[in-house]
């Protein structure tokens, strides 16, 4: 039951690059990808920026393999689920039981919005193909199918922190030895769903977002899909030399603001416990994270919350912070895995990624989040931080050793 | 570590949230469709916050509530659900205004209750449950993935009891729609014609089943969950057989001591067989208890499936409604429940006496 959970390697696909090295290049160029809308319609096209994969769906299925008239959510899905198992070296997938955990928070609503155009004149109408993936559970499977995944697959739906929330369900099938290895993160295309829930809740930014500048008005939606491999001791003992697991997932906590359905408390209650469980089952102290990939959607009500959790969590010495939200945009299901994928990584290669489009202090907080991209700084534990509507707060530590 | 059943409480299509039992007499349905019956929210939720909720939220918050006062728990440690489809009459809301209004001068509420963790974030909310909380959306394997987060977590030891618990409606649209994927039946079925109908299709179901789970035993304490095993897309009915007999035996249980076997017969033909299978192998000369005749069809219907179980072993007898076949057995110490949806997502709960 106390075994580790290793790290054996990740695949993430947004709006700044279609696999990790492309996403690395981005942060060290200071690239974010807030652009008009190319692939989604919707009548906001020219109001709000989004942060789009820059691939259509034809793209897609080219590279996947998959069905071009499929959900884009299952397409993306798959380009990072593959490249993620790509990059363990572990070979052929049907020699493991393996477990494929996936969050997502709308399902094929990309298509189930088009199907309800026709619907809604006539209910005898729309193509049932378009609605037939409806269920979150559904793109999930897609994927799996596609994968040769049927040892376990779940999908998890906590809104933005759903992906994070994949990661402890898969830790805890391997602890249990449920399965050999699990491919854990999650996906979310743009929709107009989304966005056009997200612009009655009034937190879209009209410019580029400024997670944890004083001067924010509100967040980018992005899509896209991050997955990680998790791997108990045995088979990370088993990865060949070159392909050594990243690190390890040490900590992980889930706990529940109970404030509002959508609004954060002004404390942050549910963030700093997240925060703080995370720490401790990782045994560790606050002044032990040497970096904190923040959930900084740059919304006025969620930057202020986390950044009161972390003050009152981390005083009086700060950890370097970031929120690669203001590259990504908010990936929302996504946003957990892709950001795991990015603090695992930071913690094999030293890298504190950038925060861009920070000006100005916020005037309630004693730190700042980090301006600029460096690498092969020596990083032992990293944390990253994922918080959605309905209370729902997850936070995750990726360290770099074996529990002594 | 045994994972016991401390309370159990369900909303569905029969009045089971009036005395947290199956009553003598089954509630009749029109066509192909049961709805639930609802209780007077009142006695548990605000006024004002039952005028903003969707009927899944309400139900789900009153099965809650239902097993939290079994089990003698105000706050539990952690909250945990499954659910397939989520607030589809909020999402539909939502959906029908931004397509008929042309995304213009839309309202966040529907938005905002439409997301699939409302349910388990509107209960944290109320509890001021500040705990674990997650929600599972995998199709039919909803309520099993909540289930088994569960029993994984209990066993971890740090959480004394957690709140699991599955819900799902059914809207018009969501009828509608599922109606012309051709799975329910053309022609009316009672619920004493549906599992001998012998034709394709099945009847469509809602509810939500809650149950408060810990690690030690509470005041009303009658059943323990003693295993809990999913299939994925079994390549034909050996292979079920197979993942039936290693369930068993992962957990010491051998056909013998199983008093009864429910199973999740629906009416449809060819998905019956798979039970019709298991009935005359591996559970052969069972006495065999149905529910879909009571709670219709859904991606989560095995959370009635095993709320039903938990009120056979808590009650020690069976509702003659629900019998199917067999001779109903003096004492029920173990309940077998096997359930699968489309044929591709299959389940297996044990339950056992305490």
């Amino acid at each position: 039951m106390n075994s580790n959970v290793w790290i054996a390697g990740g695949g993430v696909i947004c709006g700044i690059g279609n696999n990790l090295p492309e996403c690395l290049e981005a942060f060290k160029r200071m690239e974010p990808g807030m652009a008009h809308m190319e692939y989604l319609h919707s009548v906001h096209r020219h109001t709000f920026p989004v942060v789009e994969v820059k691939a259509s769906n034809a793209t897609l299925a080219e590279w996947t393999g998959m069905p071009e008239h499929i959900s884009r959510t299952a397409l993306l899905s798959c380009v990072a689920a593959q490249e993620a198992w790509n990059s363990t070296g572990l070979g052929d997938i049907s020699q493991y039981r393996v477990g494929f955990i996936s969050a997502n928070t709308v399902g094929g609503m990309d298509k189930t919005e088009d199907f309800f155009a026709d619907y809604l004149q006539d209910t005898s109408k729309g193509h049932l193909n378009q609605v037939v993936h409806h269920e979150c559970g559904a793109i999930t499977e897609l994927v799996a199918d596609a994968m040769g995944i049927r040892h376990h697959i779940s999908t998890i739906s906590t809104a933005c922190s759903s992906s994070a929330n994949a990661l402890m369900y898969g830790a805890r099938l391997l602890k249990n030895n449920m399965v050999d290895v699990v491919i854990a993160g999650g996906t979310d295309a743009l929709t107009r769903f989304t966005l056009n829930g997200f612009n009655t809740l009034m937190i879209l930014d009209p410019a580029a977002s400024r997670p944890f500048d004083d001067t924010r008005t509100g967040l980018n939606l992005g899509e896209g899909a991050g997955y990680v491999v998790l791997v108990s001791d045995a088979l990370a003992a088993e990865l060949p030399a070159t392909r050594q697991p990243w690190c390890r997932l040490s900590g992980y906590a889930n706990a529940n603001d109970a404030y509002h359905q959508t609004a954060s408390s002004p404390d942050g209650t549910g963030n700093f416990l997240a925060m703080q469980g995370a720490l401790e089952m990782s045994g560790i102290k606050p002044e032990d994270i040497d970096y904190i990939n923040l959930h900084g959607t740059g919304t006025q009500n969620n930057d202020a919350a986390e950044g009161a959790a972390i003050a009152r969590l981390f005083a009086p010495e700060y950890p370097p912070v970031s929120s690669t939200k203001s590259f990504t945009g908010h990936t929302l299901g996504a946003s957990g895995g892709i950001e795991a994928v990015f603090s695992a990584w930071s913690v094999k290669e030293g890298i504190i990624y950038p925060n861009a489009n920070f000006h100005k202090q916020m005037k309630e907080l004693p730190f700042a989040p980090v301006t600029k991209f460096t690498a092969g700084q020596e990083l032992k534990h990293v944390m990253s931080n994922s918080f959605g509507f309905g209370g729902n707060c997850s936070s995750l530590v990726f360290s770099k050793n074996a529990q002594s | 570590m045994y994972i016991y059943i401390q309370g159990t409480g369900c909303v569905s299509p029969q009045e089971t949230a009036a005395g947290n039992a199956l009553p003598a007499t089954v509630s009749p349905w029109e066509g192909a469709r049961l709805k639930a019956w609802e209780p007077d929210y009142k006695q548990w939720i605000d006024v004002k916050l039952i005028r903003r909720m969707s009927r899944v939220i309400k139900m789900g918050v009153a099965a809650a509530k239902l097993s939290l006062q079994e089990a003698g728990v105000e706050k539990p440690d952690a909250i945990i659900t499954g659910t397939a489809y989520g607030c589809l009459d909020d999402t539909g809301v939502f959906l029908s205004k931004m397509i008929n209004q042309q995304e213009e001068m839309l309202t966040p509420t529907a938005f905002i209750q439409s997301t699939h963790n409302t349910v388990a974030g509107q209960i944290a909310l109320m509890l001021g449950c500040h705990g674990y909380n997650n929600t599972f959306v995998h199709k039919a394997f909803s309520f099993e993935s909540a289930l088994l987060d569960s029993m994984m977590i209990l066993r971890e030891g740090r959480l004394r009891s957690i709140l699991t618990g599955a819900m799902d409606e059914l809207t018009n649209h969501s009828f509608n729609i599922l109606s012309r994927f051709d799975i329910y039946k053309k022609v009316p079925v009672t619920h004493e014609q549906l599992l001998k109908s012998d034709t394709h299709g099945t009847v469509a179901g809602e509810g939500a089943a809650c149950f408060v789970l810990g690690t030690e035993r509470g005041p009303n304490t009658k059943a323990r969950l003693s295993g809990l095993t999913t299939l994925y897309k079994p390549a034909g009915k050996a292979e079920i057989s197979a993942d039936i007999d290693a369930f068993m035996a992962a957990h010491n249980c051998s056909q013998s001591e199983v008093s009864l076997f429910i199973n999740g017969r629906n009416g449809d033909a060819s998905g019956d067989e798979w039970y019709e299978h298991v009935e005359n192998t591996i559970m052969a000369g069972k006495p065999v208890a149905t529910f879909k005749h009571l709670c219709g069809e859904y991606p989560t219907a095995a959370s009635f499936g095993m709320w039903m179980g938990c009120r056979i072993l808590a009650e020690q007898q069976v509702a003659a409604a629900a019998m199917f076949k067999g001779e109903v057995p003096e004492k029920f110490e173990k309940i077998l429940i096997y359930n699968q949806y489309k044929q591709t997502h299959h389940s297996l709960i044990l339950l056992s006496v305490c």
